[in-house]
């Protein structure tokens, strides 16, 4: 056999379906730690540090190559598998009238396609709820915060926007009770709202001043709010169904991790008495915890 | 053990010829003494077939004393029947009880095509073993004594432990993608943990995988199943050996 047809033998289709899988699996632990951000710290402290982080991933360059890595791995992983388990089908083309496969295999192993498919259909309304809106569709608001103040009788409230600086830049006053807008240098009354702004948004999120046009800093986006509002019942009515379809999506995962880590090294070849118990005692408590953090964040968020 | 006789009910695969349809026909075989083994049983339902002028079941048998690989049967839904380690002709009608219905069915593989009633087409392995099972040895008349090589005993159990492979295709009757890794990777265990196997073990596994991959067999996607229905107990390790050997052939073989 050249080695070029050796690269596509089953065994080489196998090795590729290992490495996607486990650099996914590497993926789910980078996205569980920036998801414990929504729950390790709370008010303005945590929704500071989960939107520090979201900028973070859009603009660092090496999450951006990591990302398309794991673009390309969840496609190959997915396309691939349909394929394989397409010839798989193909190599049976009459079934056994009788057959008892749980007298020797698992059932996680023998319904990784299926599990895979509801988990590539997780992934699509996972991107539509969250992906899209940060990355296409572009309408999460800035980060922003109100301070209300008694000054002279009267209830002001002024709102910062949180800047990628550090500091929050006031944007703009308003008197409640009469819903004026005043100017934020002069303190003089203004009729429209938008004069009363010290900058501009452009791109939805770069801050430019008003007056010379100058870049001042970009802001944070606020995906933090986004996504507890998502899960929060008050904010959402359909709360409570997105998250169970979230729950029952992870036991999915969690089942095809059940399967599918250990079966990576198996694939690579790596297989050796002293450590194969070790990575499936891993692969398991892998499928079970990596999940299962994945649902209970969100049942917190859900509860909160 | 004192001997008991069972009534059962058969509902076994029969087919004419390759190209013909095949079904399941349901038959009763009375008085089957439980010391008789599965194919004594079958033996005996053919006799009864035979004086009922029906045409027999054809299934294959040779050695039945658990060496020669030729029994097969997917005994009520599983290879070879319901005991671990055994091939068909080591199963006994003990472990059947009475008034039971037994399934009996051919493997089914598209690389292992039906000739008649049970009995497949297992060539396909003979194929593999052909692209690569075997190391070359001058025969000239100078043959060098084996035994004055060198072999670690660990890697000598492991090798024969892979040796053990009869070729059944149990493994590839029982996995769900009717895959023959566990065969091909215990053929190429067999010569890879040993010193004589290393000359030609870059082309041996390029070779035979290109052949299994070319008899339609599917691909492994590490249920296990195999290692369970083994009658030899061959372990899934061998497997990951072949695909460790495959993959350092693909990355460092001369050949382009």
């Amino acid at each position: 056999m050249s080695v070029r047809t050796a690269f596509s033998s089953s065994i080489i289709k196998k090795v590729w379906m290992a490495l996607t899988g486990l650099f996914l699996c590497s993926f789910l632990v980078g996205h569980l730690a920036g998801n414990m951000q929504l729950i390790l710290k709370t008010g303005e402290e945590g929704r500071r540090a989960f939107n520090e982080y979201a900028y973070f991933m859009a603009h660092n360059p090496f999450i951006k190559v990591l990302s398309y890595v794991t673009y390309f791995s969840i496609i190959f992983h997915a396309i691939h598998g349909f394929y394989l388990t397409y010839q798989n089908k193909k190599a049976r083309p009459l079934g056994y009238a009788y057959t008892k496969p749980s007298a020797n295999s698992s059932f996680p192993s023998r319904y990784m396609a299926v599990l895979g498919t509801l988990i590539l259909v997780f992934i699509v309304t996972h991107m539509a709820n969250f992906w899209w809106r940060a990355k296409i569709k572009e309408d999460i608001p800035l980060h922003y915060k109100t301070i209300t103040k008694e000054q002279m009788q009267q209830r002001i409230k002024f709102t910062y926007i949180l800047t990628t600086k550090g500091d929050y830049m006031p944007f703009s006053v308003k008197e409640e009770n009469s819903g004026m807008y005043y100017d934020l240098r002069t303190g003089q009354p203004l009729i429209n709202s938008a004069d009363s702004c010290m900058f501009k948004i452009k791109n939805h999120q770069e801050l430019y001043d008003k007056d010379t046009d100058l870049k001042i800093a970009d802001g944070y986006k606020d995906l933090h709010t986004v996504v507890m509002d998502f899960f929060n019942p008050d904010k959402n009515e359909l709360a409570l169904a997105y998250l169970l379809l979230y729950v029952v999506s992870m036991a999915v995962l969690s089942f095809h991790l059940w399967h599918g880590f250990a079966s990576g090294f198996q694939s690579l070849g790596l297989n050796h008495k002293r450590y194969t118990p070790l990575i499936n005692g891993a692969g398991k408590l892998f499928a079970l915890a990596v999940p299962g953090m994945f649902a209970l964040i969100t049942i917190l968020i859900y509860l909160k | 053990m004192a001997t008991k006789f069972i009534n059962i009910t058969l509902k076994i695969w029969r087919q004419k010829n390759s190209q013909a349809k095949g079904s399941l026909e349901t038959y009763k075989l009375d008085h089957v003494s439980t010391d008789s083994s599965f194919l004594e049983m079958l033996d005996q339902l053919n006799e009864q077939l035979i004086n009922n002028n029906e045409s027999p079941v054809a299934f294959d048998h040779d050695c039945r004393e658990g060496i020669c690989g030729m029994c097969s049967l997917y005994i009520n839904g599983r290879a070879h029947g319901p005991d671990t380690g055994t091939t068909t002709c080591q199963l006994h009608m003990r472990k059947f009880n009475d008034g039971e219905t037994i399934y009996i069915e051919p493997w089914r593989s598209k690389a292992f095509p039906i000739i008649k009633d049970l009995v497949v087409d297992r060539s396909a392995f003979d194929r593999i073993q052909q692209a690569g099972g075997f190391v070359s040895v001058n025969t000239s008349g100078r043959t060098m004594d084996a035994n004055a090589i060198p072999v670690a005993k660990s890697d000598a159990d492991k090798a024969f432990e892979a040796a053990a492979c009869i070729g059944c295709g149990a493994c590839v009757a029982a996995c769900k993608n009717s895959s023959a890794m566990l065969f091909v990777g215990a053929k190429v265990s067999q010569y890879a943990l040993l010193p004589q196997g290393q000359v030609e073990g870059r082309e041996r596994v390029l070779n035979m995988v290109r052949q299994m991959d070319e008899e339609g067999f599917g691909n492994c996607t590490n249920t296990g199943a195999c290692e369970v229905e083994c009658p030899k107990g061959i372990s899934i390790e061998n497997i990951a050996r072949m695909n460790r050997e495959l993959i350092k052939a693909a990355v460092s073989s001369d050949k382009e």
